[in-house]
């Protein structure tokens, strides 16, 4: 399995509208709050989250279910916007963003894994990984020879012209972890990746995951299984929408399976 | 995201679901094929009257005996037999050298059995008239010639008939020289009418015209006849005409119009306004098949725009799935907007061409002539309908932030 370093040109991109911005941060959280609805029936789903992420951590982010996880990623991911507080990814201030910066941003620096899978169905595994390519403006042959290497990445180099549908649970979410890697963004972001997947299917994708920090990558995986924990670098736990606990499992830039 | 690829996703999103597409198709193209046909229609009826108002010529009156608007042309119920319309009335009206009056054809009609060696046709009008008939009115000879005014005087047995009693009793040959029996009475064919297009109940091309005189000797008597065609000298002065006829009328028939106690003996109607009245009822007939076209293609359009929102509504989750993988507003729009386009653009055209074909065809006795306009209406507001339910939900999907879009369903 081969895969390829991450872009270190990204480190570039920070601002100097961030004078604290330290090159070897991918994503920093001042003071997050997200609040649902108002008044009364508010609902306060993370009270002020303070997070800095070094570039190819492998964090896991852990808590029950209600604790504002999910909110949390879908912050990560910019498929939401905070209520309050300051996102830096790579530098910027994504909150400032209009809507087509911020669909460059999903489109070039973050990979995401559904825990739900989330492809596209009727279309081929192939044109399903070439999709943000396509959105990225990417030409014909250079997006097939890059999607085409992502699913060999994935072990499904037999399976590129199969729907969704005829594929299993796990080779489904295989081919969600190549669309999210073909790009090669700045950070994957994983929200219960193994959460729809038998046990076998979840140490394929681990062990993808495992790899791919190895190769440098930076990984934020939402999770509630401990197993899943395990195989981060660096474990932090979330509970009524506070981080209640920062623990690192392995130094930074070693991960589970790496000759240490 | 380029031109190309969002035809390939649009193109993609189209076959995708097969029965979908084609029930928008099918909605888009009945209510189109509807609106051009349903108007084409209604142009042909009303291009027929108008045809028919070309082909009279605007410059005669009918003179009718009795009141009123009854077509029956029979002799007027009167005691006083000075009061009817004769022959005689109708010559010293074409002699009185009217300024305005070119020529008046009087006419005696009677419904009796023809026959030929070969065959018998039962109830053909019989039209007892002078030769100025055939330069007169419609009725033109197509082959062979009039009777002559020689024939009048003498009364001749000669008849010219309709093209198509022609064919009816001679199948096989020409009917010109030929004997015919009219109510056992035997005629010699000297011509044979042109055939002129129908005015609906009566089979203009199916009559007998022979010598007035011939006729009432033989059929009608010598009494009233039913009615005189009369010529103006051009379409200007029919009004003219009218007025000289009328005061010349009044004084043969001793008819005080003031006299409200008397019954007019006659009615003069001006041929060209009673079809100017058809052509705005054909007017009217193309403007309610219109009405019933436009409410087909609503009706389409509702079925489109039911069909356009349940796929957005289904396909939002997608949009959802687009965004996170860095899709932009524009390009999902522009998807949609192609895929919008397309079926509707494939529906009208379908529709368009079914319309052309079924505007070959006769359609209860109307040839469909399609009205120019009617095309790009019916398919731009087929279209337009199409697009905007089609894109509308999807900007609105576009617009959600993409875990909105994601959760949805």
């Amino acid at each position: 399995m081969t895969i390829a370093a991450p872009d270190t040109h990204r480190a570039d991109r920070g601002d100097a509208g961030s004078p604290d911005y330290d090159a070897g941060t991918v994503l920093e959280l001042r003071g997050i709050r997200q609040t649902y609805g108002t008044g009364e029936a508010a609902v306060h789903a993370l009270q002020g989250i303070d997070l800095v992420v070094a570039r190819g951590d492998y964090l896991a982010i852990m808590g029950p279910s209600g604790s504002g996880k999910s909110t949390l990623m879908n912050l990560l991911g910019c498929l939401d916007i905070a209520s309050d507080g300051q996102y830096l990814l790579g530098g910027v201030d994504v909150s400032s963003l209009d809507d087509r910066q911020l669909a460059k941003v999903r489109n070039k620096q973050i990979g995401f894994v559904f825990q739900s899978f989330n492809l596209i169905p009727r279309m081929t595994a192939l044109a399903n990984v070439e999709l943000p390519l396509i959105y990225g403006g990417v030409k014909s042959a250079e997006r097939r020879r890059l999607a085409l290497e992502a699913l060999d990445m994935v072990g499904l180099a037999d399976r590129v012209d199969h729907r969704p549908q005829a594929l299993s649970g796990g080779q489904q979410q295989r081919v969600a972890i190549a669309r999210a890697l073909v790009t090669s963004p700045t950070i994957v972001l994983a929200d219960e990746p193994t959460g729809n997947l038998d046990s076998q299917s979840t140490d394929d994708v681990l062990s993808i995951l495992d790899s791919l920090s190895r190769a440098g990558r930076t990984i934020v995986v939402i999770t509630h299984e401990d197993t899943v924990g395990e195989h981060a670098a660096r474990v932090v736990s979330i509970r009524d929408g506070r981080l209640v606990s920062d623990r690192r499992n392995r130094p930074l830039g070693t991960a589970k399976g790496a000759a240490a | 995201m380029t031109v190309f690829e969002t035809l390939r996703s649009a193109l993609r999103g189209i076959t995708a679901n097969k029965l979908r597409s084609a029930l928008t198709l099918l909605g888009v193209m009945i209510g189109v094929a509807a609106v051009i046909l349903l108007l084409a229609v209604g142009n042909g009826s009303s291009q027929q009257v108008n045809g028919l108002i070309t082909q009279l010529g605007t410059n005669t009156l009918t003179v009718r005996a009795g009141s009123g608007f009854g077509f029956g042309g029979g002799a007027v119920t009167s005691d006083n037999s000075t009061k009817k319309l004769t022959l005689d009335v109708a010559n010293r009206l074409a002699d009185a050298g009217l300024g305005h009056v070119d020529a008046v054809v009087p006419q005696v009609t009677t419904n009796l059995t023809v026959s030929s060696t070969s065959a018998s046709e039962d109830s053909i009008s019989l039209v007892g008239t002078t030769p100025n008939y055939f330069t007169v009115t419609t009725a033109k000879i197509g082959t062979g010639e009039s009777f002559t005014k020689a024939d009048v005087t003498s009364a001749a047995k000669v008849v010219v008939i309709g093209s198509t009693l022609a064919t009816e009793l001679f199948p096989r040959s020409s009917a010109l020289g030929q004997s015919i029996s009219v109510d056992g009475t035997p005629f010699t064919v000297v011509g044979i009418l042109a055939t002129q297009s129908s005015t609906g109940i009566t089979d203009s091309n199916s009559v007998v015209v022979a010598p007035i005189s011939r006729v009432q000797r033989s059929y009608t008597g010598f009494g009233a006849i039913s009615t005189m065609t009369v010529e103006a000298t051009s379409s200007a002065d029919v009004s003219a005409a009218q007025g000289e006829i009328e005061v010349m009328l009044n004084q043969l028939l001793k008819y005080d119009p003031t006299d409200t106690s008397a019954t007019a003996p006659y009615t003069v109607t001006d041929q060209s306004s009673l079809l100017q009245t058809a052509a705005q009822t054909a007017q009217s007939y193309t403007v309610l098949l219109g009405a019933v076209a436009a409410i087909s293609l609503l009706v389409g359009g509702i079925g489109v725009t039911n069909v356009m929102l349940v796929t957005v509504t289904e396909r939002t989750r997608e949009i959802g799935i687009r965004k996170a993988l860095g899709a932009t507003r524009p390009a999902i729009l522009g998807q949609f907007l192609v895929e919008a386009a397309t079926l509707t653009l494939l529906g009208g055209v379908l529709g368009v061409v079914v319309a052309l074909i079924g505007a070959q065809f006769e359609i209860n006795g109307t040839q469909p002539v399609v009205l120019g306009y009617s095309v790009p209406l019916a398919l731009g507001v087929s279209v337009a309908i199409g697009v905007f339910f089609g894109v509308y939900p999807a900007a609105r999907a576009a617009a959600m932030r993409p875990i909105q879009a994601l959760r949805s369903i």
